[in-house]
């Protein structure tokens, strides 16, 4: 095996300066035939917050797990202080000091913040000890939380905390943070701020991965990026501007969106009337009186955290729920509460899930297939109920060139494609019916730079062309980007929608954060 | 060591016809094992089971008309599965498809006059009463969220007490000696054979056109496409616009349809009056069936002439090696597990890793 004989290959030098503290060198990564890391070499050193800069599906995430214990390279080596080790598993990286807080929370929605803590924990630290040691945490690096409260009844924010507190309670030497942001409000992004700054001060090494710029320019002073599986490049983030630090990323300048110029608003679209619906489910959430209006030629952003009724907002405009009142829901006009998703696209409807992989898309099924899935009831795919394979193929392909979708193979299943060509497919599959109503839930989450720009540009030209636009995102720097104006949904309530002009990120953040006093005052 | 299971990103065509024919050799070779434990040469054992049943006319037969009613039921219930829904109550409605069917013969024994009529009307009415019986726990899921797979199941035996009630009393022959039974069904009443003197009928026929009739619905109409949706990515289906509740109706009533044509197709043919018992378990079977063909229907069809080979080739050993039937059924299982295990290394490759268990993703 490769890892073996490189274990007799002399242990790299630093390349410059003093050892550091863990370092990963000529990492290759092979999945099959696909190459995710191709010798990457990567230096952290103690005391620095480091960035991990690359598109989706540059090799980030496996670099990551290979120093998280998750994956073993096929080639190459980990050093911690000059050292090589092996990194078998996640036991392994943590006995290493080695932490991690995830992207995605693992923790138990019925269990209570202690337990979830001590469920990672060694047996014999429970109880008061355990409570004593999250207290001290807690006052040490400002990381408030109440031990027993159970994890359903927590923001995201709250959540994170516990993840940190759970890899802190380990001590760790290097801390790994994937996408740390991308589920917080700006308030809490900046309590996490202060706390990494803290680590950072402490001596500890941080690895911070984040599709965010301006972030790592505030908090890193190092930067690797990746780009398809290789770096591309170190530099230091603040001598950089966030669209270099994108370019170098994606290999090319990136094209900046054209915002709509002086938009000339149609006549209303998309109707929300005082829509109520009650909570579908324990942890759901209720909507209360939310109404809305869309004209054609307008974009609306729905600003909010997450989990805050965007998914039961979507699924009473798209239909998949069903409004009680059918006058809550008009489109052009017409009430259309009480029609399901199938009559609202022959309306003229289109909508793009926040999901794609399982609800806008079967990960399982071809593209052709997936073609068919939201457009069935709309472009002639279909001749007494038999499928024409060779129209959704068709329909398919067009959606594929149009939107510059990267695949392998004539037409491969949905799920095989990266997240941001999937969702340049499902926007674009939505688009190319010209729907005369679109509504889109984070139409560039988790995308990489290129492919949200195009995303974004596609669905600024549609509300050029007459359509009217709702885009729920909680990446507020793009509701900024593209949106007209912007309300802020918050438990289940939506705020007054103001000119995107006329207010800041800083009024929307508040109003996100659930302070009712913050009206969206107009910015001074 | 741990083993990890890693998803193949391309599926080789090959790979989905060479699994399941190595799982079938495996399960050859154990099962010599078992007949040699037993004091048996396997070599004998192999001929009478899988030679002999294929090399004469009236084994051939009856392969056939044993793999007609398990590839009918098991197309129906491969619509339930497709779409995530545990229907195990086709022995019931094979047994009520059968009896309402049955019903109609009896009611016209001895009509004189045209009767071109009553043997389609038994076929119509063995399906209609299939659907509607089928439709009983889809209704209880679909309004009351009750599983599906204990209703399904429970009214099997009342479909089987039924019938037992009914040749005992209602539809018992006034002539037969008070023995459980219909009267037998006038000619016009029996599905044709296909060759003179011979045990082959039409019920074979009819369940090959079903088997095609299904292929083709559910790879190329949008009513199988929704199938095929709602089982793989439920929310995906829901966006497409299709009702949960619909589908489970329609995949109910069609599992139900195919399994009570099959009842009567077995009354009708083999048959030709009820009796308390019409089904050898045929209804359980097909599910096996239904999953040794991997839920399409072409695979359902070689699934149920190996099974049907099997019993006729166990029934063959019992009788010339004195071989017992648990043996047939433990090589019809045997034969199902490997299958199943075979599809895991069609769709992974399967890895040693050095190191511990797999970890947590938790920090």
């Amino acid at each position: 095996m490769e890892a073996v004989r490189s274990l007799s290959a002399p242990v790299p030098r630093a390349k410059a300066g003093p050892t550091p503290l863990f370092g990963a060198y000529g990492i290759v990564k092979r999945f099959g035939s696909f190459t995710a890391n191709d010798g990457v070499d990567l230096e952290i050193r103690a005391g620095e917050i480091h960035a991990l800069l690359g598109e989706n599906g540059a090799g980030k995430s496996t670099l990551m797990k290979i120093l998280y214990g998750l994956l073993e390279p096929t080639e190459g080596v980990v050093t911690h202080k000059g050292d090589i080790v092996q990194l078998p598993n996640p036991e392994a990286a943590r006995q290493l000091g080695i932490g991690m807080v995830f992207q995605h929370f693992s923790l138990c929605e019925n269990l209570t913040v202690a337990e979830n803590i001590a469920l990672v924990m060694p047996k014999d630290l429970s109880g008061r000890a355990l409570a004593d040691r999250i207290a001290r945490l807690g006052i040490d690096y400002g990381l408030h939380l109440e031990p027993d409260r159970p994890v359903w009844s927590l923001s995201a924010g709250e959540r994170q905390r516990i993840e940190i507190v759970r890899c802190l309670l380990q001590d760790p030497k290097l801390v790994i943070l994937d996408e740390p942001t991308s589920v917080l409000t700006p308030g809490e992004a900046e309590a996490l701020f202060t706390v990494l700054e803290r680590l950072r001060q402490e001596g500890r090494a941080l690895l911070y991965i984040s599709h965010r710029l301006d972030e790592v320019r505030r908090l890193c002073v190092r930067a690797t990026i990746l780009r398809a599986g290789k770096v591309v490049g170190t530099c230091n983030p603040r001598e950089e501007t966030a669209r270099s630090l994108a370019a170098m990323m994606v290999g090319n300048a990136v094209r900046a969106v054209t915002p709509q110029e002086g938009a000339t608003l149609g006549k209303e679209r998309l109707r929300l009337d005082r829509l109520a619906l009650p909570a579908p489910g324990l942890h759901a959430t209720a909507l209360r009186d939310v109404s809305l209006s869309v004209a054609g030629g307008e974009i609306l952003g729905i600003a909010g955290i997450a989990g805050n009724g965007q998914a039961e907002l979507f699924a009473a405009l798209s239909g998949e729920t069903r409004a009680p009142d059918r006058e809550a829901v008009r489109l052009d006009g017409a009430p259309v509460g009480a029609l399901g998703i199938n009559a609202r696209r022959r309306l003229g409807a289109g909508f793009v899930p926040e999901e794609r992989n399982g609800h806008a898309a079967a990960p399982l099924m071809s593209l052709s297939e997936n073609a068919l899935l939201s457009r069935h009831p709309t472009a002639p795919l279909t001749r007494f109920g038999l499928i024409r394979p060779g129209a959704a193929r068709d329909l398919a392909r067009r959606v594929i060139e149009a939107f510059d979708v990267r695949k392998a193979g004539p037409d491969p299943a949905a799920g095989t494609l990266s997240g941001g060509n999937l969702q340049k497919f499902v926007v674009g599959r939505e688009i190319l019916a010209e729907p005369g109503v679109l509504v889109i839930n984070q139409p560039t989450w988790g995308v990489d730079a290129a492919a949200a720009a195009h995303i974004r540009q596609a669905v600024i030209d549609l509300a050029a062309r007459g359509a009217a636009i709702l885009v729920i995102s909680q990446d507020l720097d793009e509701l900024f980007e593209i949106a007209g104006s912007i309300a802020v949904l918050h438990d289940g309530t939506l705020s007054a929608a103001v000119p995107s002009a006329e207010t800041t990120r800083e009024a929307v953040g508040l109003l996100m954060g659930g302070s009712s006093d913050a009206a969206p005052a107009p910015a001074p | 060591m741990r083993l990890d299971l890693v998803p193949r990103t391309r599926r080789a065509p090959v790979l989905d016809i060479l699994s399941p024919a190595l799982a079938f050799a495996a399960a050859v070779v154990i099962g010599g094992v078992m007949v040699a434990a037993l004091g048996v040469s396997p070599a004998d054992a192999f001929v009478t089971y899988f030679v002999a049943p294929l090399s004469e006319v009236w084994s051939l037969q009856e392969i056939a008309l044993k793999a007609a009613p398990l590839a009918l039921i098991a197309t129906g219930l491969a619509f339930c599965y497709r779409a995530n829904l545990w229907n195990i109550g086709a022995e019931g409605h094979f047994v009520v498809g059968g009896l309402a069917g049955g019903w109609v013969g009896v009611a016209t024994h001895g009509a004189a006059g045209f009767t071109l009529w009553v043997l389609p009307a038994m076929l119509v009415a063995g399906a209609l009463a299939g659907a509607a019986y089928a439709l009983i726990p889809a209704v209880l899921k679909v309004r009351l969220g009750v599983s599906e797979i204990l209703t399904s199941l429970m009214l099997v035996y009342v479909a089987q007490l039924l019938l037992d009630y009914m040749v005992r009393g209602p539809l018992r022959d006034p002539a037969g000696y008070n023995f459980p039974q219909s009267v037998g069904f006038d000619a016009a009443a029996r599905l044709p054979y296909l060759m003179e003197g011979e045990t082959l009928h039409a019920g074979v026929l009819i369940a090959f056109l079903a088997v095609a009739l299904a292929a083709v619905v559910l790879a190329h109409t949008l009513f199988g496409f929704e199938v095929r949706v709602v089982g793989a990515s439920p929310r995906a289906a829901r966006f497409a616009g299709f009702s949960d509740a619909r589908l489970t109706l329609s995949v109910f009533a069609i599992s139900g349809g195919a399994a009570g044509l099959a009842g009567i197709v077995e009354v009708a043919g083999k048959i030709g009056q009820l009796q308390p018992e019409i089904s050898p378990g045929y209804g359980f079977t097909a599910i096996i069936v239904a999953f040794l063909g991997r839920l399409s229907p072409p695979g359902i069809l070689v699934a149920a002439l190996v099974i049907a080979l099997t019993t006729i080739g166990g029934e063959g050993a019992q009788i010339d090696l004195k071989l017992p039937l648990d043996l047939t059924r433990a090589f019809q299982g045997l034969l199902l597990g490997l299958v199943l295990g075979a599809d895991v290394f069609a769709r992974y490759h399967v890895r040693l890793v050095p190191g511990g268990p797999s970890g947590r993703p938790a920090s």
